[in-house]
């Protein structure tokens, strides 16, 4: 059985690593590729690039990104950010990516999914779905909470792994950047919903918040940032939380 | 001397990690379709993903099996990854059917799995069977990253190098004479894999 696994997630703005509260109030946290070259070293089991320059930019920023971590990071990795069609994603796996990461161009044509996956298999393609709670549920969301999508969030996980998507990279806009814990029930909602592993993101803010979401959460991976990048807490320290709760955890 | 490895670029998958991976364990590299440049090298690598029959149709119509067998019978090391584990074997059930390179005995069948994901995508333990040049830590094995939908199956239990679980056992490493296979990602198994392909740069210095 594959051990659940410990993501650090680098959001890179203008070719830094950028880490804010609530998708806003940016802090500068390093290069990209330095910082996660580190996290290979120090036992990440994979590495998320979210290039948050992408939308104005264009795709080249990506994949020089996708380029310079395949010379540097030997451990998977996956990039998300400007990936609107089939041919973006080409040159990012084509850079040497393993996985990328698709939210709002799915969100605007869901098919993407299902030319994706067909082109490349599922395990490369990763729906990220940003939530907001809403009413008794949530609700998808778009371009750092601005943009309301109408689509409930548990049904556009499952229509996405339908239509091809291999894994759920699942955000709670709520915690992002908080450091308040993940929102546990959104995260095992999604989980108990779809058949594909679910990556929990947005509010790790100690060791324990990582075990629990993994535990209780029923997460498959937990992605951090904040209490990575400033040295808060180390992933050495997070897989011996790990394996203290009896998850499976690789430390090597 | 730094020894000077070919990577056999069959069109089936992306090479570029393969490539930083080596790279980065020492090796001089050149990755090619054209046997003349590969001929000339101390090592051959085999990598891939994709479909078995598509593949192995690539490498018969560039001659990258005429290559194979003459590098072989002249001593010289070969690694198969992943898909290039697979096409070492016999044939492969996958799709229509197809045969592969037939240096090991055995076939390439889909992984059994019931209840679990396929394809099998993660971090395993592998546990090593015998003592090689290329295994690393003998006692507690050694933990790699998978992505494959079918497994091996070695009709002579002496050339299975590896074992993991995912379900029921399957093979993970093979290893006879001169030929090395490994159904992991090393290229993506941080430091633990780049540990196994230098030890592989290693032997092809001999």
């Amino acid at each position: 059985m594959a051990y659940k696994r410990i993501i650090p997630c680098l959001d890179v703005d203008d070719g830094r690593v950028v880490k804010g509260t609530n998708f806003v109030d940016l802090r500068d946290a390093g290069d990209p590729i330095e910082l996660a070259a580190r996290y290979d070293s120090e036992g990440a089991d994979e590495i998320v690039f979210l290039d948050i320059t992408a939308s104005h930019e264009g795709r080249d920023t990506v994949v020089e990104l996708a380029r310079r971590a395949a010379e540097e990071v030997f451990v998977p990795f996956t990039i998300g950010g400007g990936i609107r069609s089939v041919d973006d994603a080409k040159a990012v796996l084509d850079a040497g990516a393993d996985k990328v990461s698709v939210n709002s161009a799915a969100v605007a044509e869901p098919s993407l999914l299902t030319a994706l996956s067909d082109r490349y298999g599922s395990q490369s393609i990763v729906l990220a779905i940003d939530a907001k709670r809403k009413d008794d549920g949530w609700e998808a969301v778009t371009r750092g909470g601005r943009e309301e999508t109408g689509k409930d969030v548990v049904a556009w996980a499952r229509e996405g792994v339908e239509r091809g998507a291999g894994e759920i990279l699942l955000t709670s806009m709520g915690r992002d950047g908080t450091e308040a814990g993940y929102e546990l029930d959104l995260i095992r909602a999604v989980s108990g919903a779809v058949p594909v592993p679910v990556i929990a993101s947005g509010g790790a803010g100690s060791v324990e918040d990582l075990v629990e979401v993994l535990g209780e959460g029923c997460a498959d991976a937990a992605l951090a940032a904040s209490i990575f990048h400033f040295g808060e807490h180390s992933i050495a320290e997070v897989k011996s939380a790990m394996a203290a709760a009896g998850i499976p955890a690789r430390t090597t | 001397m730094t020894s000077r490895l070919a990577i056999l670029d069959c069109g089936i998958g992306n090479l570029r990690s393969v490539e930083k991976a080596f790279e980065r364990s020492g090796a001089e590299v050149v990755v090619t379709s054209e046997v003349a440049a590969a001929e000339t090298a101390d090592g051959l690598v085999l990598p891939g993903v994709g479909a078995f029959p598509a593949a192995m149709e690539r490498v018969r119509e560039q001659g990258v099996d005429d290559l194979i067998g003459r590098s072989i019978a002249d001593g010289k090391p070969l690694l198969g990854i992943c898909l290039g584990m697979q096409l070492l074997f016999e044939r492969s059930s996958e799709g229509e059917g197809a045969e592969g390179l037939g240096l090991l005995e055995g076939s390439v069948e889909p992984i059994s799995a019931p209840g679990l994901k396929i394809p099998h995508i993660g971090w395993e333990r592998v546990t090593w069977e015998k003592s090689d040049p290329l295994v690393g830590d003998v006692e507690t094995g050694d933990d790699f990253y998978f992505v494959h939908g079918y497994a091996a199956r070695p009709r002579n239990e002496v050339d299975t190098l590896g074992r993991s679980v995912y379900g029921e056992g399957f093979c993970a490493a093979v290893s006879r004479g001169n030929i090395w296979g490994v159904q992991f990602h090393p290229e993506k198994s941080s430091a633990t894999g780049l540990g196994l392909l230098r030890r592989f740069v290693e032997v092809c210095e001999r």
